[in-house]
C-alpha cells in the first residue's frame, strides 16, 4: 500500500473518530462559523471541540510548516485532507483572515520574526485579522488610496480612513495598506504595515448591509503609532505584498460557492416545486436552469483543480485567479437565485422560526457582494484582457 | 492523477500539431470542399496517420496498436479541431476501434482491429435516426432470420458513412423505441445487398451519410457483443466518442478565440485598436475564461474514461454539455467581432462556425447533456 492510500485510511479513521456529527452538517447561519480571535466563544461545545482537535493536529492549516503551527502536509496529503474532510461533510474547524490572506502573505514576504510571531497565533486562532485595503476614494482603483504614515524616529504615525473593513470591530489586528511615499507615482509609495486595533487612534463604525448584517465597518485612524518593524516586505513596495495576498483573496472567494454546499439543488426545488411521476421536476424551466449551472459547476470544480496542478507543475498565470474569481462568483450568484426561485413563497420569510431567521434570503443578498468585495468583476475582466490576453490600452 | 497533461502527452499533441497544421491547414478543407472532392478528405494524409500510429491509438497493442487511452485521443482530436482537418480519425480510430475493442469476439478482433491501426480499413458507426441524437429511440428492426437477422430501417449523420469498408449499426432485437432493453449492435458490410448510402454534403463540408438498410441480411457471428444488450457497450462508445468531439470543440474554440484576439489587436476604428474599447475587452475576457473552464471539464472526462469506466458518464456529460456552450459563443463572438469580414467566406472564421453548429449536434447537443446529469441525479 503506497504512503498516500496509507495517510488516506488513517485520516478518514481519524475525521471518523474526531469530528462530532454536529459538524458535518451544512452551515445554517454566521453563528455556524468559529472565527477566532482574543474575545473568540464558541457557538457551542461540538464547535469547541471539533476547533481544538484539528489545532492540535496543525490542521486548521494542514499545509503550513509545522514550525509555524501548520500540518506541513504536502500537496498530495493535503488533497486527501480535503476530499475526506468533504466526503463526510466536515466543516472548517476556523475560518479566518489571517488563514486565508495574510498567511501566505506572510510565508513569501515576511520577515523570520514575523512569521514566528504571528503565524502560530494565525494558526491557534489567537487573533483576529481585519483587511484594511478600501478607502472611500479607493475601491477599484485600490492604489489611489490616501492613508498616511509619516515616519517619526522608528515609528509610523498613521492617519486615514479605510471603509468596507470586514469585522473592523471584531478584529484583533488589521493588515493595512498605507501611502508612505507621498511624492511617489502611485503603486510607488504604498507599504504593507500590521498593527493592533486595540492601538490609541483607532475607531470603527459599523455599516449596515442588505442582508439584514452589518459585518464591516468604516475605520478610522487618528495619529496611530505603529513600529516601523511592522512593515511587510519593502518600505514602498507593499504593493507587490497587496497583490500577492488579492490572489489569494480572489482564489479564496471564488471557492466560496463550494464552503456552503448544502442539499442538492434538485432535491430542494423538488421539496417545494414537486416532481412528476418519473421523478422530474414539474416547473421544467427550473429543472433546466439546475441542470445547467450543476453543468457549469462541475465545470468549475474540475478548473479550480486543474489551476492547482497547473501551479505545481509552474504552469500557471499570476493573472489566473482573476478569471476564476470572476467565474466562481458569479456562479455563486446563479446558484443563489436559483435557490430562492426554488423556494417560492417560502424563501420571502425574513425574520419567521421556519426560516431559521431568514437564512436562505440573507445568504442570497449576501452573494451580491461575491462578484465587488476583492475586486468587482469588471475589474477581473480588465485584469484578464490585460494581463492574460495582452489587450491594449491602460 | 493531475488535471495536466504529461510529458508523453504533451509530445503527442506537439507530433499532432506539427502534422495537421503543416499539411492540413484550415485551407485543406477549403480546397475539398470547392473541389467537391469525392472521398471528402485525404487518403494519403490518412496514410501519415498511421504511420505516425494515431489510427491505432486505441487499438490494444496485441492487435497492432499502440492501446493508449481517451486523453490521447482527446490530444489528436483537440489539434483537428484546430484546423478542421476532415479524416476518419473520429469514425475510425475512435468510435470503431473502441466499439470493437470494449465489445468485439476474439475473431472480430483480429478481423478488424489491425487494419484500423493500419489505416487500411475504414469504419463508420450508424446511430441516430431522428432530427436530433437519441440513441434508445433506436428503431431499425434487427428481426430474427435463418441463422441470423435481416436488418430494416434508416439512418441519418453517419459520419464516413459513404466511404466506410465497415458499419456498425444499432438495430433493435426487442423493446421498443425508449427502451434500453432490445438494442444490439451489428458489423455490416456496406456492399451487403439492401445497403443504399447517400453521401448528404453537410453544412461543415464534412463527410456525412444516410444510409437505409431493405432486408440487408447478416450473419450471427456479426453481432457485436450481444444480442439484446447493446445498449451498456453503446453508451461506452458514444461516451468515448462524446469526449472526443468534446476535444475537437476544445480545440476549434481556442483557434477560433486566438484569431479573434489577434484581430482585436490589428483592426483600427476610430483612430484606435479596437481591442482597446472595453466592451470588447471584457467579453474577450468572458470567452476566455470560459474556454479555460470547459478544457478543464473535458480533461476531467478524459481522465475518467481512462479511469473510472463505468462511472464517468456525469463527467462526460458535463464536458459535451460544456464545450458545446462555449464552441458556440466562441464562433458567434467570433464572428461578430471581425465585423463585415466575418461574413465573408474568404475569410476561414466561417468554417469553424460551421463546424461548431455540426459538434453540437454530434452525440447529443448541450441541453441533451445537461438533461442526461439531472436524470443521473434525479430530478
Ligand atoms: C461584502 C464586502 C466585504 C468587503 N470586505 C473588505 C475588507 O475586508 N477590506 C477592504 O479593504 N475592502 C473590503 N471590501 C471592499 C471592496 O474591495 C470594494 O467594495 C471593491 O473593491 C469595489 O470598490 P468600490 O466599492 O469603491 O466600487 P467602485 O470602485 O466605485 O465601483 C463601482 C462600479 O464601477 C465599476 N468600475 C470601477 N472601475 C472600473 C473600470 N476600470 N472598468 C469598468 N468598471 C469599473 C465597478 O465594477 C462597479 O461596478 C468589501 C466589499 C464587500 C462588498
Amino acid at each position: 500500500m503506497s504512503d498516500l492510500e496509507t495517510f488516506r485510511r488513517e485520516t478518514r479513521a481519524w475525521l471518523e473518530a474526531n469530528c462530532p456529527p454536529e459538524m458535518r452538517r451544512p452551515m445554517t447561519s454566521e453563528n455556524d462559523t468559529y472565527w477566532g480571535g482574543r474575545n473568540a466563544k464558541f457557538s457551542s461545545e461540538p464547535q469547541r471541540v471539533w476547533f481544538e482537535r484539528m489545532r492540535d493536529k496543525g490542521w486548521t492549516v494542514p499545509d503550513w510548516p509545522k514550525e509555524y503551527g501548520g500540518g506541513g502536509l504536502d500537496r498530495a496529503e493535503h488533497k486527501v485532507l480535503r476530499e475526506e474532510m468533504s466526503a463526510i461533510g466536515a466543516r472548517a474547524p476556523l475560518s479566518s483572515f489571517g488563514i486565508w490572506m495574510l498567511g501566505p502573505a506572510l510565508l513569501k514576504y515576511g520577515n523570520e520574526a514575523q512569521k514566528k510571531e504571528h503565524l502560530p497565533k494565525i494558526a491557534a486562532g489567537l487573533i483576529r485579522w481585519c483587511q484594511g485595503y478600501s478607502e472611500p476614494n479607493a475601491g477599484s482603483d485600490l492604489a489611489s488610496l490616501q492613508t498616511r504614515a509619516e515616519s517619526d524616529g522608528d515609528d509610523y504615525i498613521i492617519t486615514g480612513q479605510k471603509i468596507w473593513t470586514s469585522y473592523a470591530n471584531y478584529a484583533d489586528w488589521i493588515f493595512c495598506l498605507v501611502r508612505t511615499d507621498p511624492a511617489a507615482k502611485k503603486h510607488d509609495g504604498i507599504s504593507f504595515i500590521l498593527f493592533d486595533m486595540a492601538s490609541k487612534g483607532v475607531s470603527t463604525k459599523p455599516i449596515l448591509l442588505i442582508s439584514g448584517y452589518s459585518p464591516f465597518c468604516e475605520t478610522f485612524f487618528d495619529n496611530v503609532r505603529v513600529p516601523k518593524s511592522h512593515v511587510v516586505g519593502t518600505v514602498n513596495r507593499g504593493w507587490d505584498v497587496a497583490k500577492y495576498l488579492l490572489q489569494h483573496e480572489r482564489a479564496m472567494i471564488s471557492g466560496m460557492g463550494e464552503r456552503g454546499v448544502g442539499r442538492p439543488l434538485g432535491q430542494v426545488a423538488a421539496d417545494s416545486v414537486g416532481a412528476d411521476e418519473q421523478g422530474r421536476l414539474e416547473d421544467t424551466m427550473l429543472r433546466s436552469q439546475i441542470s445547467t449551472f450543476e453543468v457549469d459547476e462541475a465545470a468549475l470544480a474540475a478548473a479550480a483543480e486543474r489551476a492547482v496542478d497547473l501551479a505545481k507543475a509552474g504552469q500557471s498565470h499570476p493573472a489566473f485567479s482573476s478569471a476564476m474569481k470572476y467565474y466562481g462568483t458569479e456562479l455563486n450568484k446563479r446558484r443563489h437565485e436559483i435557490l430562492m426561485s426554488a423556494g417560492g413563497i417560502d424563501a420571502l420569510e425574513w425574520e419567521s422560526e421556519r426560516s431559521r431567521g431568514g437564512a436562505r434570503p440573507r445568504a442570497w443578498l449576501r452573494t451580491k457582494a461575491n462578484s465587488i468585495e476583492g475586486g468587482t468583476s469588471e475589474v477581473m475582466l480588465g485584469i484578464v484582457a490585460k494581463r492574460i490576453l495582452d489587450l491594449p490600452g491602460a | 492523477m493531475a488535471l495536466v497533461l504529461t510529458e508523453e502527452q504533451s509530445m503527442l499533441r506537439d507530433s499532432a500539431r506539427g502534422l495537421i497544421s503543416d499539411k492540413a491547414p484550415v485551407s485543406h478543407l477549403r480546397s475539398l470542399r470547392d473541389s467537391k472532392d469525392a472521398t471528402g478528405f485525404s487518403r494519403e494524409l490518412w496514410k501519415a496517420f498511421a504511420e505516425m500510429g494515431f489510427s491505432g491509438l486505441l487499438v490494444p497493442e496485441n492487435f497492432g496498436g499502440s492501446g493508449l487511452g481517451c486523453v490521447e485521443a482527446g490530444v489528436v482530436m483537440e489539434e483537428i479541431g484546430r484546423t478542421l482537418m476532415p479524416s476518419p480519425f473520429l469514425s475510425t480510430a475512435v468510435l470503431a476501434a473502441s466499439a470493437l475493442s470494449r465489445g468485439g469476439s476474439e475473431a472480430q478482433k483480429s478481423a478488424h482491429l489491425p487494419r484500423i491501426a493500419d489505416g487500411s480499413l475504414l469504419a463508420a458507426l450508424a446511430i441516430d435516426e431522428g432530427a436530433k441524437h437519441r440513441p434508445l429511440q433506436t428503431n431499425l428492426q434487427a428481426v430474427r432470420s435463418g441463422n441470423g437477422f435481416k436488418l430494416n430501417g434508416a439512418k441519418a449523420l453517419v459520419v464516413d458513412g459513404h466511404t466506410a469498408d465497415l458499419l456498425i449499426v444499432a438495430g433493435r432485437t426487442g423493446g421498443v423505441a425508449g427502451e434500453r432493453g432490445g438494442l444490439t449492435l451489428f458489423l455490416v458490410d456496406p456492399k451487403a445487398k439492401g445497403v443504399a448510402i447517400e453521401r448528404t454534403v453537410m453544412v461543415d463540408a464534412h463527410n456525412a451519410a444516410r444510409i437505409e438498410f431493405a432486408n440487408v441480411e447478416v450473419d450471427a457471428d456479426h453481432v457485436l457483443g450481444e444480442v439484446d444488450q447493446g445498449a451498456a457497450l453503446l453508451d461506452g462508445v458514444l461516451n468515448i466518442g462524446r469526449g472526443a468531439v468534446a476535444s475537437e470543440m476544445v480545440g476549434l474554440s481556442e483557434e477560433v478565440f486566438g484569431r479573434t484576439v489577434t484581430y482585436l489587436k490589428e483592426r483600427k476604428q476610430f483612430g484606435k485598436l479596437i481591442g482597446e474599447f472595453q466592451a470588447l475587452q471584457h467579453r474577450a475576457a468572458q470567452l476566455y475564461i470560459d474556454i479555460e473552464i470547459t478544457r478543464a471539464a473535458v480533461l476531467k472526462a478524459l481522465q475518467a474514461l481512462d479511469g473510472d469506466f463505468e462511472r464517468a458518464g456525469a463527467a462526460v456529460a458535463v464536458a459535451k454539455a460544456r464545450a458545446g456552450t462555449t464552441a458556440t459563443l466562441a464562433v458567434q463572438e467570433g464572428v461578430q467581432m471581425h465585423g463585415g469580414m466575418g461574413m465573408t467566406d474568404q475569410f476561414d472564421i466561417g468554417f469553424f462556425m460551421k463546424r461548431a453548429r455540426v459538434c453540437q449536434e454530434l452525440f447529443g447537443d448541450s441541453n441533451y447533456h445537461a438533461d442526461q446529469l439531472a436524470r443521473m441525479k434525479g430530478y
